[in-house]
């Protein structure tokens, strides 16, 4: 097992399972987001209450469930690479970061603009919306710290401490409309709060559809990122010189 | 102790005291965190008084009361209430039955009357907003989810 992770983890072979990943994520990508985006916005039924307005759902809670997770990701990750110094663990830490910032770019842009017409305010400063702010701004101080260092190992050690630092804040966006009083909504997800089976299917999809599209961003990115690592290496100018041919 | 134990028992205590710090941090702060308070609150005289803040709860059935721009309403917890008085705007998801979280301030409207001075507070609102909960399903549904609540 050790042997395998050690190889796996060597930059040659972690660029080539990525490069043979691609398409595995590309295409189911594809296939769930267009089944998706078919069951929410035409299967599904319209809500009692909101309407067709409900179904931004189906965006912000994939969103809003992978900015977690991939903060979770980047931070396990990191820690991965401080104690056992597996550089492509610092690889995936560091570009997950802008993929989760993202994420939670879209969690707050599409809560907003379902904010806007079902509670009445675009923002509001509950628990809920501010731990989610929160965490956009640990992934810009993430980031940005990464890109402080000229040295990539130095970068990855003091980045991967604040990402542990900032995972405290992931329970507490989580329990926030639990433990506080919120204009939020309480749980949909595992509550059965999703009361049509075709919801719930629509939600699943769009969720695995987001999975998906992580693992792919992940996967061209690295790359990326190794080329540029071990850019002085024999295996990267051969590579390199190959694909401009 | 080798040198990767050594970073592991460092990562472990980091993770450790900063959880730590956070739970301190959210039980020392837990008041300043609830974005409303509830007209139990209101009763029993734990909201702030001279300044602003906010009230939320269920609009009671049958007790808007629209007069031109005004509207009336009873902000209910199930437990207590309060009276809330509000001009402007309401927005779509306004009903009765439903949540609301509205902010402003309190004052009370004393009456007199056989018994003596009797006062009441009234909570002036600003800003009025909908909390709706996280519950979706087709109106279908809805209605026959009420017709069984209705036999029980």
């Amino acid at each position: 097992m050790w042997k395998w992770i050690q190889r796996q983890s060597s930059p040659k072979i972690f660029y080539q399972t990525c490069t043979s990943l691609t398409p595995w994520f590309f295409w189911p990508f594809i296939g769930f987001l267009l089944v998706g985006l078919y069951w929410a916005l035409i299967v599904s039924p319209a809500d009692y209450q909101q309407g067709d307005g409900y179904r931004i759902i189906f965006i912000h809670v994939p969103s809003a469930i992978l900015s977690m997770m991939v903060y979770a990701i980047m931070a396990i990750a990191g820690g991965i690479g401080l104690i056992w110094q597996i550089k492509m663990a610092e690889v995936v830490a560091k570009v997950s970061a802008p993929i989760g910032a993202a994420f939670t770019i879209i969690a707050l842009v599409s809560g907003a603009v379902w904010g806007k017409p079902m509670w009445g305010a675009w923002w509001v400063w509950d628990a809920r919306l501010t731990s989610e702010l929160i965490l956009l701004f640990l992934y810009l101080a993430y980031i940005s710290l990464n890109n402080a260092f000229d040295n990539p190992r130095t970068a990855a050690k003091a980045s991967s401490i604040l990402a542990i630092v900032g995972l405290v804040n992931l329970p507490i966006i989580h329990y926030s409309v639990k433990w506080w009083n919120t204009l939020h909504q309480g749980y949909s997800v595992g509550t059965g709060g999703l009361k049509d089976p075709d919801m719930q299917i629509a939600l699943a999809l769009m969720f695995v559809a987001s999975i998906f599209l992580y693992a792919l961003l992940v996967a061209i990115k690295a790359k990326t990122e190794v080329l540029i690592r071990e850019q002085n290496s024999r295996w990267v100018q051969d590579e390199v010189s190959g694909a401009s041919l | 102790m080798t040198k990767r134990q050594n970073r592991m028992l460092l990562v472990a205590l980091l993770v450790f005291g900063v959880f730590s710090a956070g739970y301190l941090g959210i039980k020392a702060f837990n008041e300043n965190l609830l974005y409303f308070y509830t007209p139990s609150d209101i009763a029993n005289g734990k909201v702030p008084t001279g300044k602003s803040f906010r009230v939320g709860g269920l609009v009671e059935k049958g007790s808007v009361k629209r007069q031109d721009m005004t509207v009336s309403f009873v902000v209910t917890d199930n437990n207590e209430s309060v009276e809330v008085k509000y001009e402007g705007i309401l927005p779509d998801l306004f009903r009765e039955g439903q949540g609301v979280v509205t902010s402003g301030s309190l004052t009370s409207k004393c009456s007199r009357n056989w018994f003596g001075r009797q006062c009441k507070y009234i909570f002036l609102a600003t800003d009025v907003l909908a909390k709706h909960d996280e519950n979706y399903m087709p109106p279908e549904v809805a209605a026959a989810l009420k017709i069984t609540a209705e036999k029980e």
